[in-house]
């Protein structure tokens, strides 16, 4: 498929993959920022804007921006990662005009107090929600705990004080340190004009200010080893997780990180589930793993009936180091290339899935990566780069976390 | 492009539909067996969650693992799941693999082995996921309002209970899959980048000789009570609300949709734009439809913190009986984009499309072409929504909340 790109002068990247046979087209805002980019005075504020973007411009009230949208029947939202903010649009080709003038103009909010006070409850609401997820809340406490001072360690949503005492002009000088024009980048994929989408991008975004970007304490995190248990006696299943390092974003290796992680946890035919589910020990054990910039964690996850988690925590110790030790079999290597091949397939047939993919390898790596040069990346996948990323990054370097009912947990 | 849908009933009453996606590289399938968890008999309520998961460990000439290693080898995203009516299995993956699975999940259905060393792994889960429960309550709650609105055993979850799960051994489950697996009523689609001559001769040799007995009826009983409270000490008030609509075939549909989506459609709709949007009372709110053959209902959902819930239910119901008041031609305008714009989107996704063409199938006994939805859509009028309204106004709600403060719940 054609790939495109051009820099406006004030630094905005704009980037595209036309998909002639496509039916909708796909457009994103990436910006470069997110909790790893916060101080502890404004924890969660990254999310907190992502919200606030769409109450309004001085164009638009909030509710105009979800009419506009509407209107055009679009398929749109945003999330906030570690590290990216994230605005979407799936759209019908020929609305691609109203949906650059909406997004455009809401990547420059107004961010008006009323709004950022009705808003700050939504949010509040939001980290409620996620309180009575213990799984949920098992993650967040976990990665906590594994990168200790390191800025990925940050919650995302912030917690409610921290919301609470948020301020509109904290937010707003975050905003204007982070929002500026280089440190974001236009992603289109599907069926449309190139040309077109270029002017539309020059039109609405040309004129947005310059500005210096950065992230600071890019570095790797060993995770701390510390093994904690969270006691939560209203909770039912006990929820336990293990972190590990992995390699960065921008690795070689992360391809093999990925391959490893699948066979050691996907959902059906995993070490894991072998381990833990078909035998009917865990109702769900599950590994993945995550990239960021400069540095990457396996995450290895079950929730059991809290009287079989010793029992499974030392099972799963047992799978992690005979992985560790032995590596993973030819047979499970090309079962896990054969997944990955048909989820890479079906997930680029819609315009969402590849603007995604597009956005974040370039993003990471700097560079447009075709469907078939992924696949090619995970078809080179050998059992020595299985291994070698094992060496770098050993399984069995984890940190523990368990959240339930249980007071304790005893280390095997 | 003009759509190719394909549509062949075998003798035995197993009905295959197609529909080839050039574009595409990948193909998804969609068995729909009517073997759903509202047959489940007294006391051996979760045998069809049971049976989904024991079904799959062992079929034809493979054991358990050599049939997970064959799926995978073919990269076989997949699921098997319960609902109330139907037990469906759900697969994608590159189009040149599907033969290739057709063949192993011929074997699952008609050749399983249920094997009985398995049933007690099998019913370990289905306690752990019938416990775990206790930690979603958004979940809880919506299970909890299904079986107080419809009729039993329409509103049964699959999970069933502890006793229906202890009472199982494998031979009352091989019972049970021979008495529910049938040919009849079972409905094969399959979308993506296919030849329809060749699935359809491939369905022929691999189902056309199955024979099982009638599938079984169900009589459903009466709906006791509206209303309930679950006590639990939650950080949020989880809330369900139900009311009834009309089913797919009642003339009144798109108008019924038309309507729930006024309702729920965008962000620009009525209850994300008064509940959180104006006051901030929650983070989610919805409401969607939900229909069987005969009856159908619109289902919503809120969870807000404990101060602000009854506020939000009282909200929440306002704009549902308000509805009827009226609406504005720009509402159904941008109803109207979104359809067409999910509509149309569809057509990137090999599995919405097999799902699409079964649940058609299933409920109309013909497949909707997308110039019928299209003009239906077309056909949408604020008058013609606020008159299906009058007809059938928001009323006889079951209201079922999780927290731990019951709400003042009188309509």
């Amino acid at each position: 498929m054609p790939f495109h790109t051009h820099r406006l002068a004030n630094g905005l990247q704009i980037i595209a993959e036309t998909i002639p046979s496509a039916r909708s087209m796909s457009l994103g805002f990436f910006v470069r920022t997110g909790s790893r980019d916060e101080t502890a005075e404004v924890s969660g504020v990254s999310h907190f804007l992502e919200h606030m973007v769409f109450k309004g411009t001085p164009r638009r009230s909030a509710l105009d921006v979800n009419r506009d949208f509407d209107r055009i029947g679009a398929h749109y939202n945003a999330f906030t990662s570690e590290e990216n903010t994230v605005f979407y649009a799936a759209i019908l080709p020929e609305y691609m005009a109203q949906a650059v003038d909406i997004l455009a103009d809401i990547l420059r909010p107004s961010l008006r107090g009323e709004d950022f006070d009705v808003e700050k409850n939504v949010i509040i609401e939001e980290i409620g929600m996620y309180e009575d997820q213990p799984m949920w809340s098992a993650y967040d406490n976990a990665k906590r705990v594994y990168f200790a001072d390191h800025p990925l360690g940050n919650s995302i949503l912030g917690t409610v004080a921290s919301i609470k005492a948020l301020t509109p002009e904290q937010m707003r000088a975050y905003f204007e340190r982070r929002y500026v024009a280089p440190n974001v980048t236009v992603v289109g994929a599907g069926n449309f004009d190139w040309d077109g989408l270029v002017s539309l991008i020059e039109k609405h975004c040309g004129g947005w200010i310059a500005g210096p970007v950065g992230r600071q304490g890019i570095r790797e995190a060993p995770g701390s080893g510390r093994f904690e248990v969270m006691a939560k006696p209203k909770v039912t299943q006990e929820h336990v997780l293990l972190i590990s390092p992995g390699p960065a974003a921008d690795s070689p290796l992360r391809h093999a990180a990925d391959t490893l992680a699948l066979a050691l946890g996907d959902d059906s035919g995993s070490r894991l589930y072998w381990a833990l589910v078909d035998p009917g020990f865990a109702e769900s054990a599950d590994a993945s793993f995550h990239d960021y910039e400069g540095t990457g964690s396996f995450y290895t996850s079950f929730s059991c009936d809290p009287e079989q988690t010793e029992e499974n925590l030392a099972i799963v110790s047992d799978v992690l180091a005979g992985v560790q030790e032995e590596g993973i079999t030819d047979e499970e290597l090309n079962q896990a290339k054969s997944k990955i091949l048909s989820r890479v397939v079906r997930s680029s047939e819609r315009s969402m899935g590849r603007m995604q993919a597009i956005g974040m390898s370039w993003t990471y790596l700097g560079k447009y990566r075709s469907v078939d040069e992924e696949l090619a990346a995970f078809d080179a996948v050998t059992l020595g780069k299985v291994r070698e990323v094992l060496d770098r990054y050993p399984l069995t370097q984890t940190t523990t976390f368990a959240l339930g009912p249980l007071e304790k947990v005893a280390r095997k | 492009m003009p759509q190719e849908v394909y549509q062949h009933t075998f003798d035995n009453g197993l009905t295959l539909l197609a529909e080839r996606m050039e574009h595409v590289r990948s193909a998804a399938l969609n068995f729909l067996v009517p073997a759903g968890c509202a047959y489940d008999p007294e006391p051996h309520r979760s045998i069809a969650s049971v049976l989904s998961d024991l079904i799959t460990r062992g079929a034809g000439n493979r054991d358990s693992r050599e049939l997970s290693l064959a799926l995978d080898n073919l990269g076989m995203d997949r699921d098997e799941s319960v609902g109330t009516l139907h037990t469906r299995f759900w697969g994608a993956t590159l189009a040149r693999n599907l033969p290739a699975a057709l063949d192993i999940y011929a074997d699952i259905i008609r050749r399983p082995h249920l094997p009985e060393e398995e049933i007690d792994a099998v019913k370990a889960l289905a306690l752990q996921d019938l416990q775990g429960l206790e930690d979603e309550p958004r979940h809880k709650v919506m299970i909890e309002l299904r079986r107080l609105h419809y009729p039993p055993p329409l509103g049964q979850d699959r999970r069933g209970t502890e006793e229906g799960i202890a009472s199982l051994t494998a031979d009352v489950v091989r019972k049970h899959y021979r008495r529910l697996f049938t040919p009849r009523g079972t409905i094969v689609s399959v979308a993506g980048n296919i030849e329809w001559a060749a699935l359809r001769d491939q369905i022929g040799r691999l189902f056309g000789d199955w024979t099982a007995p009638e599938p079984p009826t169900l009589t459903l009983g009466q709906t006791t009570t509206h209303r309930a409270h679950l006590e639990k000490e939650t950080t949020q008030t989880q809330i369900g609300i139900a009311y009834p609509s009309v089913p797919i075939t009642h003339p009144d549909y798109y108008a019924a949709i038309g309507a729930v989506n006024v309702l729920s459609g965008g962000m620009s709709a009525r209850l994300f734009t008064e509940v959180r949007e104006k006051r901030g009372l929650c983070y989610a709110v919805s409401a969607s439809y939900s229909g069987f053959k005969e009856r159908a209902s619109v289902i919503c959902y809120a969870g807000t913190t404990n101060e602000r819930a009854q506020e939000t239910l009282d909200v929440t119901l306002g704009e549902l009986m308000r509805l009827q008041d009226g609406i504005e031609p720009e509402e159904v305008e941008r109803v109207q984009a979104g359809l067409k714009s999910s509509l149309i989107m569809q057509e990137e996704s090999t599995s919405s499309r097999a799902g699409t063409l079964a649940s058609d199938w299933y409920y109309l006994g013909r497949v909707r072409s997308f110039d019928e939805i299209k003009s239906a859509i077309d056909g949408l009028t604020p008058g013609g929504i606020t008159e299906h309204l009058r007809r059938y106004p928001a009323k006889g709600f079951t209201i079922v909340t999780l927290g731990p403060k019951a709400l003042q719940t009188d309509e």
